[in-house]
This record gives C-alpha cells, sequence and structure tokens, in this order.
C-alpha cells in the first residue's frame, strides 16, 4: 500500500533531491490515522539530511509511536527550490509519513537546536498554514510546542510558540498527551488545555507570562498572569537512564545524511564544567547508561538498520566509565560484520591510541585535541582540564605510533582575553610541530611531515553558563583576534606546517543577539523573515544587512544583547527556568574565572551546583563536597 | 557462488537515484543478513555490481545486479531480502550464475520498455496506424548531442520492436554498450513521423526487462542464464 504523495510528479522532477519529501524510508512508522487520537508532527526546521541525524527526534519518534493512541510523522524545512515552489502554487506543508498537511495534526512540535533555525520556525508554520503568533491561533490549529536547548531561553521566540517543554522529552508527554485527549472529548478551549499544561511542570505556556522592564532596557520583572500556575519552571530530566528506552529501530534515510550510521548515546551530561558550555550545564546532572544494555541496543540498531558504521554520542565520552568494556566489545563484534566504528574523540592515552589505530589508518587519520584557548592562564580561566603537557604529551605518544596530522580547535573573544594569550595559539602549535620533529626522525615520516589545523571559533556567552554575565566581543574585535592568531602562526619556525582557519563573525554576533533576547526580539525575527531570511545557519542564504536593516529600523540595539556586561544583580530573560544548575553557583563560577581559580569536575569533587535535586547520576556517588 | 538478483522498482521508488538505491541494497543485504562477500582491503566493501542505472523517475519491473554469496539458496536469499524491502522495492528472482557468465552490465544486449502517459496528462499522439510504416524505414536519422558537437545518428538498427497502442508504446530496444538508445527518443521520432511533437516530460518510462544473447544469438532476459540453488 502506498501513499499519495503531496507534491505532483512535475514538481518532484524538478526539485534537487526529491527523496527528502516521499518518506517511506526503511523503519518509518504508518499507522492507521482512523485508530489513533493524536497525530503528532515532529519538526527538525531544516533541511531533511540535517534533521534526520539528529537523534533526539528519533528517541522521540520511537517513544511517542509506541503508544497507541498516536501517530508521530516527521517534517523538515522544504529547501529552498522547494520553498519556493509551495509559496508560488500555494502547496501546504506536510508530515512525510502519511503526506497529510502539518495544519491538520493536533501537535507540531519544533525541536530547536540552534539559534540560527529561528526564521525557519516561521518558515515552517507559514507553509503549514498555521498563524505565525500563538495568539492568532484558532481552536482548531495545532499545538505549537518546542523544546530542546534553545527552548532553555525561549524569550525571543515566545510569541510563535503555544507551549515550550523544558528538558528531557521522555518525561511528561504522556501527561501532556493525557490532558489534550481530555480536552479534546470535553471540547474545552484551547486557553484551558494551555492552562492545565503549565501546570504540569516543565511546560512553559508564554502567553500566561508577562516581562516589565527597567527605563535602562533591563527586566524588572516576569510575572505569571494567573495565580495558578508555576512561576519556576524546573527542566525535566530522566532520573533512570539506566534503565530508559532508546529507540532500536530509527529510521533510515535513502539519501547520504550528515550522520549516516548507528548512533548509540551512551551517556547524558557532562562532568566537566567549562565554563563557555552551555551543554555541560543543561543536562548536568551526568547520567550514564547500562552498558550491558548498550552493547545488546547497538547490534540491535545495526541488525534493524543495515547500517555499515556505527558511532558513540555523548558529551566527553572519554568520561564514560565503561568506555573501553564498550569499544573494545563493539571492535570485536564489527569487524566480524564488516562494520566501521567511528570513535569519538577521546583523551589522548595509550588506549585511546591503540584502540584509534585497530580502526583508523594512522597515517590518513587525524588527532583531535580541543584545548579552546592558547595559554594556560586563559584555560584556567574557561576551566578546560587541558593542560600543555596533556597536549604536547599526548600528540608525541601519537608520533611515535604513525600518526602526523594533529586538529586543533580555540575559542577567541573568551571573557579577560588579552593579544598575549591569542598568540600562544600560534606558539602552542609550534611546539608540537617541534615535538614531532623532535621525536620522529626523517625515515620515519610515512605520512609525510608533520600537519597541524588550528581552527578559531569566537565565543558567544550562553544562559546557564558561568559567562552569561560576560561581555561578547564586537565583529571587529573578532576579525582583528583572528587576525593576530593568524600573525602569531606565521611568526612560528614551523609556520608551513601549520593552516588556520577561522569562522565567519556576521553570523556569531546575531546567535549572540538570540542567544540572551528576550521577548522584545520576536517582531525582528517575524520582521526579517517577512524580508525573506530563512536558512540563516547557511551561509550562502544568510543576509546580515537585512538582519541589521531590521535592528536598525526597529530601534532594536545590537550592542545591548552582545557586548553588554550583566550587572551581578540584573534578572535575565530566562531566571524563570532552572535547569538545575542554581544561578548563584553560576556567579561564583563567573567570579572565580575572573581569578582564574579553576574548579574540579563532579567527580573529584562535587561543587555544589544544584543539580543534586534531582538525585540521581554522579550526584548520588559519594565524592567530596566542596567546603 | 555468483548470484544474480531480479528486482522491480516503483511507486515512491523512483524518486531514489541509483547511488542511494545502491546504498539501499547494501544496506538491506547486512539488514537481512545474507552472507555475501566482501572485498579484502583497508575497507572492505560487499562484492556486488548493478546491470545498468535507472534514472530518477524511471520505473522498472526488471533490474539486475550480481553479487558474490558465500552461503545460502534462492528461496532463503529472496524471502529474507523481501522480507526487508520498502514499498515500491520487490525482489523478484534470486538465481546461481554458472561459471563463465558475464557479469550483468555485460551481458546486457537489449532491454524492453512501456511508456505511458504519467496521471494527469493527455495523450499527444494517438496516430496508431503508421507503426508500421515507421518500421519500414531503412534510416532514421535523428541529430544526437554530444559533448562537443552533434552527429547524425541512425536509430532505426537499434530498433528491435516497436508498437503503439492507444494508450502505452512497447519497445525492444539496443541496450548494449555500444549502440544503446533511449526509449523517448524512439517516441519523439515516431510522434514526428506523424507530424506531432512531444513534451518528453509527460511521459512515464518503464523498464520491463533486460536481455542477453543466449547460445543461439537469441534474446533472453538475464535472470534465465542463472539457475535455482
Amino acid at each position: 500500500m502506498s501513499v499519495k504523495l503531496a507534491l505532483s510528479d512535475d514538481i518532484l522532477m524538478n526539485i534537487e533531491k526529491p527523496a527528502r519529501y516521499i518518506g517511506n524510508e526503511i523503519n518509518c512508522v504508518i499507522k492507521d490515522k482512523e485508530k489513533t487520537d493524536i497525530r503528532f508532527a515532529m519538526c527538525f526546521p531544516d533541511v531533511y539530511e540535517i534533521g534526520m541525524s539528529h537523534i533526539g527526534i528519533q528517541i522521540l519518534y520511537d517513544m511517542l509511536n509506541k503508544y497507541d493512541d498516536v501517530w508521530c510523522e516527521r517534517v523538515y524545512s522544504p529547501w529552498v527550490d522547494l520553498d519556493k515552489i509551495m509559496r508560488e502554487r500555494d502547496i501546504k506543508l506536510f508530515a512525510l509519513e502519511s503526506q497529510d498537511p502539518v495544519k491538520d495534526f493536533d501537535f507540531l512540535g519544533l525541536t530547536l537546536q540552534y539559534e540560527m533555525c529561528y526564521t525557519n520556525i516561521l518558515q515552517v508554520l507559514d507553509l503549514s498554514g498555521i498563524p505565525l503568533l500563538s495568539k492568532d491561533r484558532a481552536e482548531d490549529d495545532p499545538i505549537v510546542i518546542g523544546g530542546g536547548p534553545c527552548s532553555y531561553n525561549p524569550e525571543p521566540i515566545a510569541d510563535f510558540f503555544d507551549i515550550f517543554y523544558i528538558g528531557e522529552g521522555e518525561t511528561k508527554y504522556r501527561e501532556l498527551l493525557d490532558i489534550y485527549k481530555e480536552h479534546k472529548k470535553n471540547k474545552t478551549s484551547r486557553y484551558d488545555f494551555l492552562v492545565e499544561a503549565a501546570k504540569l511542570g516543565g511546560m512553559y505556556v508564554p502567553c500566561l507570562y508577562e516581562t516589565d522592564y527597567n527605563e535602562d532596557g533591563t527586566i524588572k520583572e516576569f510575572k505569571a498572569l494567573r495565580d495558578d500556575i508555576p512561576l519556576k519552571i524546573y527542566k525535566e530530566i530522566v532520573t533512570d537512564l539506566e534503565n530508559a528506552d532508546y529507540p532500536v529501530k530509527p529510521v533510515v534515510p535513502f539519501i547520504r545524511c550528515t550522520q549516516d550510521r548507528a548512533v548509540v548515546e551512551i551517556q547524558r551530561g557532562c562532568i566537566r564544567g567549562c565554563r563557555f558550555c552551555q551543554a555541560g550545564q543543561l543536562y548536568r546532572p551526568v547520567r550514564e547508561r547500562n552498558v550491558d544494555d548498550l552493547k545488546k541496543k547497538a547490534m540491535q540498531i545495526l541488525a534493524n538498520t543495515g547500517h555499515e558504521e556505527v558511532s558513540l554520542s555523548s558529551l566527553s565520552s572519554s568520561d564514560f566509565s565503561k568506555i573501553e568494556e564498550l569499544t573494545d566489545f563493539l571492535i570485536e563484534e564489527c569487524s566480524r560484520k564488516y562494520i566501521n566504528i567511528s570513535l569519538p574523540s577521546l583523551r589522548i592515552d595509550n588506549y585511546s591510541l591503540e584502540t584509534f589505530g585497530k580502526v583508523q589508518d594512522v597515517h590518513k587519520s587525524s588527532l583531535t585535541f580541543a584545548p579552546e584557548a592558547g595559554s594556560q592562564r586563559m584555560r584556567n580561566v574557561i576551566n578546560k582540564g587541558l593542560t600543555e603537557d596533556d597536549i604536547i604529551g599526548g600528540a608525541s605518544m601519537a608520533f611515535e605510533r604513525g600518526w602526523s596530522k594533529v586538529k586543533l580547535y580555540f575559542m577567541l573573544g573568551l571573557p579577560g582575553e588579552t593579544e598575549e594569550d591569542i598568540k600562544e595559539i600560534g606558539v602552542l602549535c609550534d611546539k608540537i610541530a617541534r615535538a614531532y620533529f623532535d621525536l620522529v626522525p626523517k625515515e620515519k615520516r610515512i605520512g609525510g611531515p608533520v600537519q597541524i589545523t588550528a581552527s578559531t571559533s569566537f565565543f558567544i556567552p550562553k544562559p546557564f553558563t558561568a559567562f552569561q554575565w560576560a561581555s561578547m566581543n564586537t565583529k571587529d574585535d573578532f576579525l582583528n583576534k583572528a587576525y593576530i592568531t593568524r600573525t602569531s602562526i606565521l611568526a612560528q619556525l614551523n609556520q608551513k606546517r601549520i593552516k588556520y582557519n577561522w569562522h565567519e563573525a556576521d553570523v556569531s554576533v546575531l546567535e549572540g543577539v538570540f542567544a540572551r533576547g528576550d521577548r522584545r526580539l520576536a517582531p525582528a525575527i517575524l520582521e526579517a523573515y517577512k524580508r525573506g531570511c530563512i536558512y540563516d545557519a547557511w551561509g550562502e542564504y544568510y543576509k546580515n544587512d537585512v538582519w541589521m536593516k531590521v535592528f536598525e529600523d526597529l530601534g532594536i540595539d545590537v550592542d545591548f544583547y552582545t557586548t553588554r556586561e550583566r550587572g551581578l544583580d540584573e534578572i535575565f530573560p530566562w531566571d524563570f527556568i532552572s535547569c538545575g544548575v542554581d544561578k548563584e553557583w553560576l556567579k561564583k563560577e563567573w567570579l572565580k574565572s575572573k581569578e582564574g581559580i579553576v574548579t574540579e569536575n563532579c567527580k573529584k569533587k562535587c561543587s555544589g551546583c544544584g543539580a543534586f535535586r534531582y538525585k540521581t547520576g554522579i550526584c548520588m556517588e559519594h565524592v567530596p563536597k566542596e567546603a | 557462488m555468483k548470484v544474480r538478483i531480479k528486482f522491480a522498482k516503483d511507486g515512491v521508488m523512483k524518486y531514489i537515484g541509483h547511488l542511494d538505491i545502491m546504498r539501499y541494497f547494501q544496506k538491506c543485504m547486512r539488514k537481512a543478513d545474507v552472507d555475501i562477500a566482501y572485498s579484502s582491503g583497508f575497507s572492505p566493501h560487499q562484492i556486488m555490481s548493478f546491470a545498468s542505472p535507472l534514472g530518477v523517475g524511471v520505473e522498472s519491473n526488471g533490474e539486475y545486479f550480481d553479487i558474490e554469496l558465500n552461503s545460502g539458496n534462492a528461496k532463503s536469499v529472496m524471502d529474507s531480502l523481501n522480507a526487508v524491502m520498502v514499498d515500491g522495492m520487490r525482489i523478484l528472482s534470486v538465481t546461481k550464475l554458472p561459471d563463465g557468465v558475464k557479469n550483468a552490465m555485460a551481458s546486457i544486449a537489449a532491454a524492453r520498455y512501456t511508456v505511458i502517459m504519467k496521471e494527469g496528462f493527455e495523450q499527444e499522439n494517438t496516430d496508431d496506424s503508421k507503426v508500421d510504416d515507421f518500421l519500414k524505414r531503412e534510416h532514421i536519422n535523428i541529430i544526437k548531442q554530444t559533448k562537443k558537437n552533434e552527429i547524425e545518428f541512425d536509430l532505426r538498427p537499434h530498433i528491435y520492436e516497436f508498437s503503439y497502442d492507444k494508450n502505452a508504446y512497447k519497445m525492444l530496444i539496443d541496450a548494449s554498450s555500444s549502440g544503446n538508445i533511449k526509449p523517448l527518443s524512439v517516441i519523439e521520432e515516431y510522434a514526428r513521423f506523424c507530424g506531432k511533437e512531444i513534451t518528453p516530460t509527460k511521459y512515464q518510462i518503464i523498464r520491463e526487462e533486460f536481455y542477453t544473447y543466449d547460445d543461439n544469438n537469441e534474446f533472453v532476459p538475464l535472470e534465465a542464464l542463472g539457475e535455482d540453488f
């Protein structure tokens, strides 16, 4: 039984990659829509190949489709070629499985993985024929619900959503859907449903809250418009990840996607409190999955998908306590079945080098380090527990085993950074090159002499990090710093062995505005969309001049959101959300960073961040507490 | 052992290109647990070769690829593959090739096609009376666009059978590496012969079968060379 496609043959034959729009992939779920109560459209607002690579959606798709009364389908942003045709011919956006219009669904869920997808949210709503603003939606429009990392500061896009689900999706959807079913049965109003949802916990319903501002533009008060809904919304997390479900029949795309492999999530959270890293705070406390279960699931996923490659997913995979047991198992099992293993970037030591050596050609593959900053002083400021000895020592060990390619990742624009700190990037790269020439005699330089690639990205302060108070650099600062980096590399003895890459600065500024933005930005996002901005995450479609003109026309001061260092007592737009980590603890971290004082990781010492309130993971292990 | 697999591809699957179909089958081999042989070397790959790529938009009832199989029998390979097929893909036959049989790509001599109007389009040329006259011509010269220039090319020797009955064109044409022609070229020429112009994008091409020569120099389907196992 084949479904009737939403797009005509004529359209499909005239667009790039029609496979993006036809569904029918291995393991996609088809249900009888007459026999399901709730239809859920799950959307990643970017192109298919990006969206299909996201495991969060696969987890929720699997979970929701295990409910008999729900049919969850997938939706992605139509690429620009189809976008144009859909507007010209007034074709409504559809879900892949049934090819039915999204507008007929009960829910439209959008995962918010990066700020630069905001105009694509409007694209998806617009092409679906759903009013862009929550307040304009009718009773029969789908409930638009957002989730994912950007929902931790949902304010810039609050006007476009009915609900934000704060935290991990596994915990509260069942209850939310039950409330919805009740509402559908009793024909209560959309507003009444949203009020009930707001009481559930983990749910932020923007239309039920309001913000007052001070004269200087900062927030005076964030208040609830009713007294029966919570003023603080705590993130939801899975407290028993050991026994949590994981999809063993993920959808397998026909076309090559960013992640064209079986992905196994081994843990959530991170013990390392890098002060720039938002994910490291949002997913606290670190929780591991059960290693025996992971082995079983990995083999099931491979059997159910036919993938020829498997990879492990987590933050800082080396910290997973059973990483050696798991990788050894996979190498053994997979080599028998001609399946490749894509190893995560493990800490460089004897074990990891030996393991890498088993699955990659050492002469071709490269070694990756993320020192993030060039100087030790700066690495202490950002609490990156990686020393020069770790890097040079690790690289030397690898050189002795035949490696000759090294990749290094740095950030520019970190709080308190000086010209000296930046120049250390070149010095560090040169030291690695020197180590190579000292260690590897000419006749053993098989892969050609050492090749070092240094890449820098621009630092953007994010909510729920120690640097949420920090001033972000301007575009000119960024470019100047990239120039200093380049000059410092060119000044090195081995500069010919070092390649330097840096990012565009324009888009970083916009990301900085949204990351710490407030509700007053929604009209600008709407206006930029109306002036043709979509796919801002794609360099070739990013229209910086349009964005800057919109901010100017709407009287929005970019510097207020980016370069301004926040006062310690300022109320942030996201303060009503708790990711478990206390603001007071983050403030302490911010002050410690200014002194260059490091904080130990969760395994060594508990620093009392507040994540203990979830009573799970590392927080339940006996580690000494910080005084 | 060398095994030939015949499959059909239609419905929404016609929008999946050749490279993705190859990747799809590689996944299906693993998913169905077919004991396919792998090449040796640092990155082993499945030993699998396709007869001919099928263009995006074209449907087929007669596509082929050959694999090297370590163990198994025809029925189990066919059943286990069919159990993992998506809508629009079907395995039609699995046969073992005797030693010395050329691979699928090298064996191709001719292909049979059906060409119909796509849904929603009206028939552009309804004249079925000129088929015999069309085929009686000694030469059917067309202008063929090559990379560098245009050359005159005679279609006639490459058309083995051709018929037109109200709604469908049917033809058996040369598909060998040296002389293959496109089904739409034949239809365009036939329409021109009838004094009509056609719009190629309105036509749905369905490849029905690939043929090779048997010992008596007769056309036989590619699967006929194989045997059950």
